[in-house]
């Protein structure tokens, strides 16, 4: 069904019908902007917040909600509410740098085993195989209790690495479909060096794929260390940071739930919003 | 079938002794001494070096390695660092409560989760389809800690309807302690659905536009049956080899579960060890991880060469 | 008599992207009751969506905005659900292209025929028994056996069979074949095609059978309707419609087939100028008009109704009468020069054979293999599947190392690897691949690709490659637009333009050309082959041609090589080849190819598959198969190639003039 006319009108109205669907899918708008407000509360951080989220520590531990503290204070008579608004920084920080260093390697090494096959490839591929058999969370604990420190860029160097090989893997799929694309085989007998071969010809009809990866990863990167602060090994204390709230209050749970119980419900916002983004770009893309 | 099955067995073995390497160098990793790690910083440095020389520290990794191999394949796992005793029964009491959890979670979402990508497939772009997908999407990139919070107090603590703790008093029955594992299953069951939805949802799109579905309906037959007879059949493969892999996440998983409601399975265990650096339970427990994975893969492999005849017969060409 | 297919000023759109897009307009035409219907078009002309229509099973995208159908006298949009079912299986039957999609990759053949059976009613165990009397009566040699086979284990035409004793099963009423030979080798698809014919005859079934192939067409069909853009422009009776064409994109359609021998240097093709209109364009006034010579005023302003030209014969055009009229696109001529046989080839190889290894079986592409090309000169390369074009075309190329063998350019052996290539050697010897989705890549405009290729093979930069460049575009006709547009923004046949120009970047010396039509349309074909003819008249390059469309291979190649099975059955010039006397495979292959002339050659029919290449048979490899194999000698001896007339290489123990008063 594809006739198609000399003029480039076809494929560059394709492009933006794609958006246009993208802007009237209910999900997808819903998605951006609750990111986009999460966004915004990262960067406008003690501005907007009605207390201080670390420093103000008032006597008034475990208060229930009220009009002075609408979502109540914790164990050291913190504003939950304040907390809950600056506490999107720190992961806005992390996950999206832990996304795009495994980004970078993972679509590097998914090019290198992807296009060069042979021995390279198959041993690699064990490699990750084997690895890829391994918990993700277990490696992130103990690369972090090796390393000692457990600063936040600890975190996202070790996500990153984490995440590169199951991105190499997804993009090392797409490398070998292309690959079998004749213009590879043209570029090949005009005497082309492969890493030529492998950055200027195939990687440029990858980037949909590794973009769309990415936008997915993130989704992950921000459950991952979300769960890796609740268990003590991401984010610290004192940050505002939600999971980091969560971890030090969840044995308070019953009966001083709010306590979590808003710091739950922004991560579960923040997570659903990214993944409906993602989710509605891949949509546009595989139409 | 027999060829298959010997050929995936021996690549299975080869990444076993893999990963047995890459857990005992991540192990080895773990920086510092040993002995100085369980000593403490202020110990003396000649106690230090009783205690590795103790623990055989100092040999080369290989030896080191060797030895800890061939325990394993004795069934010696070792002694743990943290609780000074021998490896095995914890972990294979740890093992068997985090099975009972995984099991539940199991038999929860794995029926609904193809069932509700099949729903979703037949009905694609109706709202059936975007309630199911969307709202997997959701549930799947909530962590668990989230929405176990919000189930302990929703449903524990606010509606009473099921216990917080997961593990069950001593010696209770079968149906008490699943209903005490209810809230963590659920958790787990969460994050999973959203996966297994959406990959038989897409299995079941491509089989129902392929070319052979479109014969099976121009040949007379009823929805129904192109549905169960022909569609489902080549639809479930993908799922299959999904759902093996997620037994990978689950582990993590487990680890977050087991934390938040204080249960004493594997993926605690294993945790713990790592935060302690509690060498030998870490390597053991995740080796056993990881054989259970792989024979999880192995399993789902062969029951995919058993439904699809291509690889199944492709020996006999 | 009321006909067992009746589409009324049916209207069918697609919703792409969010908008409507009309794919048929106002479509009206009848299948009388035993009779065959042809409907031939190019692509996006809307043919499958008819087919689909008919049954109802439209895409999720796609809907009937108005009009009716009628199918043995029930209205089809009108039929509930069960209704609807019980049309599809007792009165309708659909075969399509792709039979090895068709069939459920994970269910049995005989399950899967059976339930054509089943789903009227029939027991479980009689439906058995039925189905294994249908595969019989597609004759399938040993349905017992096949019956317990899964699809994956059957060749093509096997699958294609299978899939027809499903659809005749049930004694339809109507029989619907969407392209169901393309993709089978020419002696298969002859084959099928008799099957079709034979049995359509048996059992009185109307036909709707849609192709692009007008040989086909001609072959099978009683009466035949044009489809452009979805608009019906020309219907009636099969030879009429063919002869005497009144509309224009008939007429243009019928002279871009090579036709009746032609060959380059007796005439060039002509082509259709302008491009197919882009799916759902508004289309005021005539559909063909921005391409018709004939066009005036009138057409573009008010689009013609289907007049009456002769009887049962109706075109859609103001100007019909001057139809058969229609001034050439293309000049009628052109000269070629005459190939100088007294200087040394181009391209020489010797003894080339190639040997793979899968599965543990050892597969023997390539054995014996010798031959050369002179400069300016094109080789045609004929074979079906199995036969090793592919690879002798890789092996020059140096893609694939040979087992034996060599190659020589200019008299100088060449290293076996393009790798090990000098860059002299490299720019000597290029290729046109057959996809041209897949030969350009997707994200790099029309320059880059052109600047890099004379970077890499001419060594040019700057000005001087610029210029050479626009030369290059120039040659191809390509306007100076297309340069900064991508591949993925121009049609099939600019991107093969492109490929072409890419591949003559560095003066090269042969052009290895594999299948560069067989994707195209069958106007944009022809304007390609016009360029390459161009191109070799210009620079004297040479082309190895390598074609499954004799009618094409005969137009553009000086001399042919046959091969069977990895060996070269038969080289030599390309009349001699094609009008005998010629080796007896030949003869089969010329035999089964449907022409739009239909001056029929008696149909040499070639009993079972092609064996595997995996264990040829013993002596001359064609004689399993060979209808005039002499006895014991072919079945021992392998026949040498030799040379029976003067140029004339032949692999067979029949003496040529026995052969000459054979096949006389």
């Amino acid at each position: 069904m594809s006739v198609a006319a000399a003029a480039g009108s076809e494929a560059r109205s394709a492009r933006r019908e794609r958006l246009h669907l993208l802007r009237r899918s209910p999900s997808v708008l819903i998605g951006a902007g609750v990111l986009a407000f999460w966004v915004a509360c990262a960067i406008l951080g003690n501005h907007i917040t009605p207390y201080d989220p670390i420093y103000h520590q008032s006597p008034d531990v475990f208060a229930h909600p009220s009009t002075a503290h609408w979502f109540g204070t914790d164990r050291l008579g913190r504003d939950v509410f304040s907390r809950v608004l600056a506490g999107s920084r720190d992961i806005l920080l992390v996950a999206p740098a832990a996304t795009l260093l495994g980004t970078v390697l993972g679509t590097a090494l998914g090019l290198i085993t992807g296009y060069m096959r042979g021995i390279v490839d198959d041993v690699i591929s064990r490699l990750i195989d084997a690895v890829l058999a391994l918990p993700l969370i277990i490696i992130a604990v103990t690369a972090i209790a090796a390393l000692g420190t457990r600063s936040e860029w600890a975190v996202a160097v070790v996500i990153g690495l984490v995440f590169t090989p199951i991105i190499a893997r997804t993009v090392r799929a797409a490398v070998l479909a292309e690959r079998e694309q004749d213009y590879i085989q043209a570029a090949q007998l005009r005497g082309e060096k492969t890493p030529y071969i492998m950055f200027a010809e195939v990687l440029p009809n990858v980037m949909p794929i590794v973009l769309v990866e990415a936008t997915v990863r993130l989704g992950y990167a921000i459950f991952a260390v979300a769960s890796l602060t609740f268990i003590g090994f991401g984010i610290q204390v004192p940050s505002p940071d939600w999971a980091v709230q969560i971890f030090d209050n969840y044995t308070y749970v019953d009966p001083d739930w709010w306590t979590v119980l808003f710091p739950a419900a922004a991560i579960a916002s923040l997570v659903v919003a990214v993944n409906l983004v993602s989710d509605g770009i891949q949509q546009a893309y595989e139409r | 079938m027999t060829r298959y099955i010997v050929k995936r067995l021996g690549l299975a073995l080869i990444t076993l002794v893999l990963l047995s390497m890459v857990v005992f160098a991540t192990a080895q990793l773990l920086p510092g001494d040993i002995g100085r790690n369980i000593l403490g910083p202020f110990a003396p440095q000649s106690a230090v070096d009783a205690m590795d020389k103790q623990l055989g520290a100092n040999r080369p990794a290989v030896v080191q390695y060797w030895d800890w191999i061939s325990g394993v394949l004795q069934g010696d796992l070792g002694r743990s660092l943290a609780f000074q005793e021998p490896i095995r029964p914890l972990l294979t009491s740890a093992l068997e409560n985090s099975l009972k959890l995984a099991l539940v979670a199991f038999l929860i979402v794995i029926p609904l989760g193809i069932l509700g990508g099949i729903v979703a497939g037949l009905r694609a772009g109706r709202a059936v389809d975007r309630t199911v997908t969307v709202g997997g999407l959701s549930l799947t990139s909530v962590p668990e800690f989230v929405s176990g919070i919000v189930l302990i107090i929703v449903v524990g603590i606010w509606l009473g309807w099921l216990p917080i703790t997961a593990q069950a008093p001593d010696g209770a029955g079968v149906l008490t302690q699943a209903r005490y594992l209810l809230l963590p299953a659920i958790c787990l069951a969460g994050v999973l659905f959203g996966y297994i939805a959406r990959i038989t949802r897409a299995g079941v799109v491509e089989a129902l536009d392929s070319d052979y579905a479109r014969t099976a309906y121009l040949k007379g037959l009823s929805s129904n049956v192109v549905v169960r007879r022909h569609v489902l059949r080549n639809a479930l493969l993908p799922t299959i080899a999904v759902v093996a892999t997620q037994i990978g996440y689950l582990v993590g998983g487990l680890v977050v579960v087991e934390t938040l409601f204080n249960y004493q399975g594997i993926g605690l265990l294993v945790f713990n060890a790592a935060k302690t650096k509690d060498y030998p339970m870490l390597s053991a427990g995740v080796l056993v991880i990881g054989i259970i994975y792989l024979l999880v893969t192995l399993a789902a492999d062969i029951l995919i060469a058993a439904l699809n005849p291509r690889i199944r017969l492709a020996g006999a060409e | 008599m009321s006909a067992a297919l009746e589409f009324d000023a049916l209207d069918v759109a697609y919703t792409v992207r969010g908008k409507d897009r009309r794919v048929l307009r106002g479509l009206s035409l009848s299948v009388e009751e035993g009779k065959t219907f042809g409907l031939v078009g190019e692509s996006g002309c809307g043919k499958s969506t008819a087919a689909l229509a008919a049954v109802n099973y439209l895409p999720r995208n796609g809907k009937v905005t108005g009009g009716e159908i009628r199918v043995a006298g029930k209205d089809v949009l009108g039929l509930s659900w069960s209704e609807l079912r019980r049309l599809r299986a007792d009165k309708v039957a659909m075969v399509y292209q792709n039979p090895g999609a068709a069939l459920n990759p994970s269910i049995k053949i005989g399950a899967q025929v059976a339930e054509a059976f089943t789903v009227r009613g029939v027991p479980r165990g009689e439906a058995n028994h039925l189905a294994l009397e249908a595969l019989a009566r597609v004759q399938i040699a040993d349905p017992g056996s096949v019956m317990g086979r899964y699809p994956f284990q059957l060749s093509g035409g096997m699958q294609q069979r299978v899939v027809i004793a499903m659809a005749l099963a049930k004694d339809p009423a109507l029989l619907i074949l969407d392209e169901p030979t393309t993709g089978l080798d020419a002696t298969v698809e002859a084959e099928v095609l008799d099957l079709v014919a034979q049995l359509q005859a048996e059992l009185q079934t109307s036909v709707l059978f849609i192709s692009h192939n007008l040989g086909v067409i001609a072959k099978m069909c009683d009466r035949v309707g044009v489809l452009y853009a979805g608009r019906l422009v020309e219907e009636g009776p099969v030879e009429t419609v063919l002869s005497d064409p009144r509309h224009p994109y008939t007429v243009g359609l019928l002279r871009c087939i090579p036709r009746g021998g032609v060959r380059k240097d007796h005439a060039r093709l002509d082509t259709i100028p302008g491009f197919l209109p882009s799916l759902g364009a508004e289309l005021p006034g005539c559909v063909f008009v921005d391409r018709c010579a004939l066009a005036d005023d009138r057409c573009r302003a008010e689009e013609p109704p289907l007049t009456a030209v002769g009887p049962g014969h109706e075109a859609r055009c103001w100007h019909h009468d001057q139809a058969h009229a229609l001034p050439r696109a293309e000049a009628p001529e052109l000269a070629i020069r005459p190939v100088d046989r007294k200087a040394a080839p181009v391209v020489r190889f010797d003894d080339l054979g190639k040997v793979f290894k899968q599965h543990g079986h050892e597969v023997h592409a390539l054995t014996g293999v010798s031959g050369e090309i002179w400069a300016g000169e094109t080789l045609g390369l004929v074979g079906e599947t199995g036969s090793g074009k592919t690879t002798l075309a890789r092996t020059l190329l140096g893609m694939v190392a040979p087992s034996s063998g060599l190659v020589e350019l200019d008299g100088t052996a060449l290293e076996p690897r393009f790798q090990q290539r000098s860059a002299d050697e490299l720019r000597a010897l290029q290729i046109v691949f057959q996809n041209p989705d897949s030969a350009l890549n997707r994200r790099h405009s029309v320059r880059r690709i052109l600047l890099r290729s004379l970077w890499k093979l001419a060594g040019l930069k700057g000005a001087p490659a610029d210029k050479r460049m626009l030369e290059l575009t120039e040659s191809v006709r390509l306007s100076e637009r297309t340069l900064t547009q991508k591949p993925s923004q121009l049609s099939g046949g600019l991107k093969q333009r492109v490929s072409i120009a890419r591949a003559f970047a560095g003066s090269p010396q042969l052009v290895v050309c594999d299948e560069p039509t067989s994707a195209l349309d069958v106007s944009v074909q022809a304007a390609i082959l016009n360029l390459l003819v161009e191109l070799q008249a210009d620079g004297g390059v040479s082309f190895l041609f390598i074609s499954h469309d004799l009618g094409v291979v005969r137009y553009i190649s000086d001399r042919i090589a046959v091969l069977y099975l990895g060996r070269l059955m038969e080289l030599g010039p390309a009349e001699v080849v094609f009008e005998g006397p010629h080796h007896p495979y030949t003869e089969a292959l010329l035999s089964a190819v449907p022409t739009v002339d239909g001056a029929e050659r008696e149909r040499i029919k070639l009993e079972g598959d092609i064996p595997s290449a995996a264990s040829p048979p013993s002596g001359c490899v064609f004689h399993t198969r060979c209808p005039r194999k002499l006895g014991a000698v072919c079945e021992e001896t392998e026949p040498p190639l030799r040379d029976v007339e003067d140029g004339h290489l032949m692999r067979c123990h029949i003496p040529i003039g026995e052969l000459r008063a054979l096949q006389a």
